[in-house]
This record gives C-alpha cells, sequence and structure tokens, in this order.
C-alpha cells in the first residue's frame, strides 16, 4: 500500500523546488524560469525559487499542450495564464453551487 | 494486425503536403486534446490523431506507410506485402518469428531502416505518469479511505489521507509507469471527484447544509438538532431569523491537509405546511390580522414609476 511518504494533496500548498517543480512537468529549469520571466508563474519565494505544489496541476497541463500542440513560449505562457484564470473560475462556481443548493457539476 | 487509415484520421488526401498534414493535425488537435477539451472520447480522439500525425510527418515513416498498399478498410486485418519488411524493417535476420497479428499498426514505425536506433544506447527514460479519475463519497473525504486502484497493467492499494475536496489531485510518488536506464518511475495523479450527498454540499473544505425550519421556529427562535459528519449538534436560532441566513458551526467541515478542518455553514430556509388543518388555518388568519408586517413594503416606491 502507498504510504504517508509517498502522497501530496498539490493545495496543500506546500513548497516545492524548481528542480522537483521542472521534473514534475516534463521541462527544464530554463523552461520553467522563463515562465516566471513572462509573467505566467510566480515562484512563493523568489530569493530560493520555490513554488506552491498549487501550480503543479496547471504546469503539466500547459506543458502537454505545448508538445502536443506545438505552442511557442509566449502562446505557452498563456496557456499557463488560462489555466490559471479558469480553476479560479471552476472554484469560484463550485463554492456559489454549494451556498446556493444549485446541483452540483463537474 | 489491423489496418489505420492515417490520412483519413487527419482528414486529409493521400497526396497532402506536409504543410497540410501540420495543418489538419494542429486543428484537430486543438480540438480534441484532453487537457482542453473535457468530453467523453476526446482523449481517445486525440490519441488517434497524435498517432497519425507521428506517422505522416515523418518522411521516412511516411513513406513506409504508403508502401503498406492501398484499399484497406479502417480496422480490417491485414499484412505488409511481402517486400515491405525486408524495405523498411530493421529488425535484424528477418521477423525472427514474431507475429503481425500481435502488434498495433503504430508499432512497425518505431523503428525504421536508416534512423538512429536509440534502443542500444542505454538512455535513462523517466517513467510515465499516470492520471486517474476517483470517485469519493463525502465520508471518505472525511476520514481518509484506501481504495484499489486497476490501472490496466497492475492493481494498486492507494492510501487516500484526509484532506480530499472536490476538484483537488492526490500525487502518489513513483506509482505511475516504471522508469528505464536508471530513470525514476513516474507518479500517479488522483483527480478527486466528491459524489453527491443528499445533506451536505462541499464548497473547499468548508459545507453547507440546508436548515429548514417552521415560521414559529425562525419567529420566536428555537433549538434544533443539526446533523454533522461528526455526530449531531445542538443549535440555537435567534428569534426573529430570516431565510437565508447562514450560521456557523465551526470545524465541522471537511478536514484540509495537515491539519484542521473547514466549516459546516447551516443555511436556513423557512418552510411551509402545504397542507392546513382548518384549526391551524384559523390560527394564520388570526395572525395575519393581528401583524403589521408587510413583506412587500419596497414594491411601493417602485411600482409608482410608470405614470
Amino acid at each position: 500500500m502507498t504510504t504517508e511518504r509517498d502522497d501530496l494533496w498539490l493545495h496543500a500548498r506546500q513548497e516545492i523546488s524548481i528542480v522537483e517543480l521542472a521534473d514534475c512537468a516534463g521541462l527544464s529549469e530554463a523552461e520553467v524560469r522563463e515562465l516566471v520571466e513572462f509573467g505566467a508563474l510566480s515562484p512563493s519565494d523568489i530569493t530560493r525559487w520555490t513554488f506552491s505544489s498549487t501550480c503543479v496541476a496547471r504546469v503539466r497541463s500547459a506543458a502537454r499542450l505545448r508538445q502536443d500542440l506545438e505552442l511557442d513560449t509566449a502562446a505557452f505562457a498563456l496557456v499557463m495564464r488560462f489555466l490559471e484564470r479558469i480553476d479560479e473560475l471552476e472554484q469560484r462556481l463550485r463554492h456559489l453551487s454549494a451556498e446556493r443548493q444549485a446541483p452540483q457539476r463537474r | 494486425m489491423k489496418y489505420k487509415d492515417y490520412y483519413a484520421t487527419l482528414g486529409v488526401d493521400r497526396k497532402a503536403s506536409a504543410d497540410e498534414i501540420k495543418k489538419a493535425y494542429r486543428k484537430l488537435a486543438q480540438k480534441h486534446h484532453p487537457d482542453v477539451n473535457k468530453e467523453k472520447g476526446a482523449e481517445e480522439k486525440f490519441k488517434e490523431v497524435a498517432e497519425a500525425y507521428q506517422t505522416l510527418k515523418d518522411p521516412e515513416k511516411r513513406a513506409a506507410y504508403d508502401q503498406l498498399g492501398t484499399g484497406f478498410q479502417p480496422g480490417q486485418d491485414f499484412r505488409p506485402p511481402p517486400d515491405w519488411e525486408r524495405q523498411f524493417h530493421t529488425q535484424g535476420g528477418g521477423t525472427g518469428g514474431f507475429s503481425f497479428e500481435d502488434l498495433d499498426l503504430s508499432d512497425l514505425f518505431e523503428q525504421l531502416r536508416g534512423q538512429q536506433r536509440e534502443a542500444r544506447a542505454k538512455r535513462p527514460i523517466p517513467g510515465q505518469d499516470y492520471e486517474v479519475r476517483v470517485q469519493l463519497t463525502l465520508d471518505d473525504a472525511y476520514r481518509g479511505t484506501q481504495l484499489d486502484l486497476d490501472l490496466g497493467a497492475r492493481t494498486i492499494k492507494a492510501r487516500i489521507p484526509k484532506g480530499a475536496t472536490d476538484g483537488q489531485r492526490l500525487r502518489l510518488r513513483g506509482q505511475g509507469g516504471k522508469g528505464m536506464n536508471g530513470a525514476r518511475d513516474g507518479d500517479l495523479y488522483l483527480d478527486i471527484e466528491l459524489r453527491p450527498h443528499p445533506l451536505y454540499r462541499p464548497a473547499g473544505h468548508d459545507l453547507y447544509v440546508d436548515l429548514p425550519l417552521a415560521p414559529w421556529e425562525a419567529a420566536l427562535g428555537a433549538t434544533v438538532e443539526v446533523p454533522t459528519l461528526d455526530g449531531a449538534v445542538n443549535m440555537k436560532i435567534p428569534e426573529g431569523t430570516t431565510a437565508g441566513r447562514k450560521m456557523r458551526i465551526a470545524k465541522k467541515g471537511l478536514p484540509k491537509p495537515g491539519g484542521g478542518e473547514g466549516d459546516l455553514y447551516a443555511i436556513v430556509q423557512i418552510v411551509n405546511p402545504t397542507v392546513l388543518s382548518d384549526e391551524e388555518k384559523a390560527l394564520y388568519r388570526q395572525l395575519g390580522e393581528t401583524s403589521r408586517f408587510d413583506p412587500r413594503g419596497h414594491f411601493a416606491g417602485e411600482k409608482t414609476n410608470d405614470d
């Protein structure tokens, strides 16, 4: 069975290094730094170049899109921003549904 | 081996230029990519399109594919023509007895004569990550649970610690595909979906529950029992409570990862019986006559505006 050492809730806001983030997303460190330069991603600690685990799913998804859709860097960064906005909207929608007794949607 | 018509998959002519093939791929890839398109079957369709493109975008692979012949129907069982293998396939010493039946068409183009043979160089290849959607009940999320996951190649027992909520992900390190030549194994990501619950609605780690009150309970105040995932609690309803009021029951929501809990919010609803006895009707009538309450006072100002 999987154990405590092996698991991480991505929304737990655990600090991860740039190396770990790059590895998770199949990117190079340089590519992650580029995203930060474009303003598409913000380290939680700029001096230590660590990131919140909350960005992992988004970076992975954008990296897949970049590879599969053959996107250039500007488009890659833009996709990241849109994914962040989509995440925020989906979260807000869930909260509103719950408060207003609307049926749950995925 | 089943035939696949890669040109038809991309919607292009067999004589299409490299540019036309690229454009066709991009259009279909954008449409069906599972990170964009959340409909059922999108991922399947995308994989088909990607496979077709991988073969047709490479001039050597495309030539080899074209040489398989034409006139086959998609899904039809077929074999490459006798010369094909000698011309294109690099497996030393002929087929060596391996059966075409066991192959997928895409496997034929993995290694062609004249292409780089990376398999000989022991290049480390990290294991593939898997992403699986998993449905949990609120109770599973509340207490933590253990799931048996069928990943095709194997089944694993995954421990789901407390901290789950709708739309969040759990990463299980090293539970993905095997890494090759010393590279690390891939990870397993569980994408959590909470099943609807008859009472509670999650919003992050908070929970919402409707709290129906009779008109006299809301007007006069009352003590009511509210169920929580952690047993029932008694709640004091102040007199003069109105509909829609959110009443917080601290720490009775879902556990957060790393400790702490969300809250449970009871949303007051004032409900009326649909069938009244004569006695009840009489009492209501009396109340209506006695009360000076005007629920639609604010309409008065607006009504005079259409002169």
